[in-house]
């Protein structure tokens, strides 16, 4: 059996992999917060209850109309996208001109009520979605097998993260995006419709969150709950990182994933907190942040 | 989180002597409240509101948003519980250690906070919370789920029987008033007026030579050993402590809490922990999920409320007439 620093390398290799899978979902989430943070000034602690929001859209879609896999992963992040919307539209916006922390505790008290209402109707407990048919079974990479869903999650979070990357700073609309990000004033100046701009980002930024959801709903159980200890854990990702770029939030997500995993290997215990004892040495060393600008 | 301040300056000598009339009557109402209230209920009002006017301590006279208060509640709640229940020491010792833990715990977590500011300090405090949560899982003296139960009340200062309930309440009102009066002398100190300038503008109280993060962590400590003393006081009136003390969801009620009553007013956070208190009472017994009205309550302060119940109040032209209006 090949070991590596003692330990067999199946368990070694499985690990990873389950901290891939985790990073993916770090790096998606972390991503949407960054975006609506980067605009809106806006810690969305309501992020959580997006992503909890996203898996119960796939889930209800099936049961409900008999949505497949498919079309939920795009159904599901509309539906939640538009609830978003409504949220920026009639109440987030009349937040912007206080203090941030408003911002925070307002999407704190939406996480409760979403959760609350949630846990009310379906309970604590988690409820399966099955892995669409095509995706499956599993392969023998020879040392270890790999789930193909699994493999499907790394591979397809790492696109979206590429794709929303390009369209921040590659196209007109993430040119605009990131102007106003700078100076909202100056931009709307010049004819751009910054408050619709800022509405359309929490809109992403919710419907990212609950495409990770949907996209964790067959690896994880779907439950109510699902998504309010995830999002102290991306806090603190986020913390680490910085919120002043966006593939610093990217690639801080899929490190620390990766970091927690190994973790489990060789020191199983420490693996709740290694990612928060991370961001405490990070503030020691670098206060604002590995990607971050001081404020 | 800007909240101005409550100077006492412009009050009226008639305003002072209402006000003076008012506190006296609210001391005789604490005092013949448990001949007619359930004493256990009186309690554990008594108790948040302690943890809510430390937390105010932090958020309404320094301006920091913390999201990790369960830590320290929690946290000298297992401490006290642990002293009492293992050590066999005296209720009074147990509370003492339960607030020195909490205060050690507080200037680690400060530490590590104070170096953001704004949003990254609530998320940096959360995260850290999180993680003392974590550890309370998993250390051996917490019992982990099952927590740390039948801790007894004992004898106060020897020979105060604290398991009738009339002793254990006036014990409980005694530390309360101690609690509140700390803070008040906190607040009036020149001391307070530094954490007050830092919270109206820091850099002008850097500029004026201010050591503001040594100041930061001094609030931040305080506030920590005094939100201790309510959680070590709690688990003696309940007589026990679990993991529901530590879990963030604590951290966000005191928030709620401190909101609801006027953030940066010395009563507001009282009110507003009856209030809530009251709520989860009278809904614990139905379907009615509390989260959902918790959250509502939140949203709802947020957006056409923020001063909160005492902070309207004293806006008013009553409140103004009172004495109690905020000078701008």
């Amino acid at each position: 059996m090949i070991m590596i620093f003692g330990i067999p390398i199946q368990a070694f290799l499985g690990q990873l992999l389950i901290g891939l899978i985790n990073g993916s979902f770090y790096a998606m989430l972390s991503l949407g917060l960054a975006i609506i943070f980067g605009l809106l000034r806006v810690i969305n602690f309501a992020h959580g209850a997006q992503y909890m929001m996203g898996a119960f859209a796939g889930m209800l879609l099936l049961t409900w109309f008999g949505v497949n896999y498919w079309l939920a992963l795009i159904l599901a992040p509309v539906v939640v996208g538009i609830t978003g919307i409504i949220v920026e539209r009639f109440a987030l916006r009349r937040l912007y001109e206080l203090d941030h922390l408003y911002g925070l505790l307002f999407t704190f008290g939406l996480a409760l009520v979403i959760e609350g209402t949630f846990r009310y109707f379906y309970g604590s407990s988690g409820q399966p979605y099955a892995t669409p048919k095509l995706l499956s079974g599993g392969v023998n990479l020879g040392f270890m097998y790999l789930p193909i869903y699994r493999g499907w999650v790394v591979i397809a979070s790492m696109i979206v993260c590429i794709g929303t990357w390009l369209l921040i700073e590659k196209t007109r609309l993430g040119a605009y995006l990131r102007a106003a990000t700078e100076n909202p004033i100056l931009v709307q100046s010049f004819g751009i419709n910054v408050p619709l701009l800022l509405t359309l980002t929490y809109g992403l930024g919710s419907g990212l969150a609950a495409l990770a959801g949907i996209m964790a709903a067959p690896i994880y159980q779907v439950s109510p709950l699902m998504g309010s200890n995830l999002i102290i854990v991306v806090f603190a990702i986020v913390v680490v990182g910085g919120m002043g770029s966006i593939m610093g939030a990217i690639v801080t997500g899929y490190a620390l994933g990766i970091i927690e995993g190994l973790t489990k290997v060789f020191y199983p215990e420490a693996s709740n907190i290694v990612i928060f004892v991370i961001m405490a040495l990070v503030l020691l060393v670098r206060p604002a942040g590995l990607f971050g600008r001081d404020a | 989180m800007k909240t101005s301040s409550m100077t006492s300056t412009a009050t009226t000598s008639t305003g002072t002597r209402i006000q003076l009339i008012l506190l006296v009557l609210a001391l005789l109402g604490l005092i013949i409240a448990p001949f007619t209230f359930y004493p256990i209920f009186l309690m554990k009002v008594l108790c948040f509101a302690l943890f809510a006017c430390a937390f105010n301590l932090l958020l309404g006279y320094t301006g920091l948003l913390s999201f990790g208060h369960a830590a320290f509640f929690g946290g000298a709640s297992y401490f006290t519980a642990y002293a009492v229940k293992e050590w066999g020491v005296p209720p009074e010792i147990g509370i003492l250690l339960g607030v020195i833990g909490a205060a050690f715990l507080g200037l680690i977590m400060g530490i590590f906070a104070i170096r953001r500011q704004g949003i990254y300090f609530a998320m940096v405090t959360l995260a850290l919370a999180q993680m003392f949560y974590f550890f309370c899982l998993q250390a051996e003296f917490t019992h982990g789920e099952d927590g740390l139960q039948g801790v007894p009340r004992g004898h106060l200062l020897g020979f105060i029987d604290l398991n009738q309930p009339l002793n254990m309440y006036f014990f409980v009102l005694a530390i309360f008033l101690i609690g509140i009066f700390a803070i008040w002398r906190i607040v009036h100190s020149p001391f307070g007026m530094i954490l007050k300038s830092i919270r109206e503008n820091e850099d002008r109280a850097i500029s004026l030579g201010y050591s503001v993060s040594r100041y930061k962590l001094g609030a931040f400590v305080m506030s920590a050993a005094l939100a201790g003393l309510a959680g070590g006081t709690k688990t003696l009136v309940f007589q026990f402590a679990t993991l529901t003390d530590v879990a963030w969801q604590m951290s966000g009620e005191v928030i709620l809490m401190t909101l609801l009553g006027g953030i940066g007013t010395i009563f507001g956070p009282i009110f507003g922990a009856g209030f809530v208190v009251t709520l989860q009472n009278y809904l614990a017994a139905s379907a009615f999920p509390v989260t959902v009205l918790t959250g509502l309550i939140f949203m709802i302060c947020v957006l056409v409320f923020r001063r909160g119940i005492i902070g309207e109040f004293n806006a008013s032209r009553l409140g103004a007439r009172l004495g109690l209006r905020t000078k701008q």
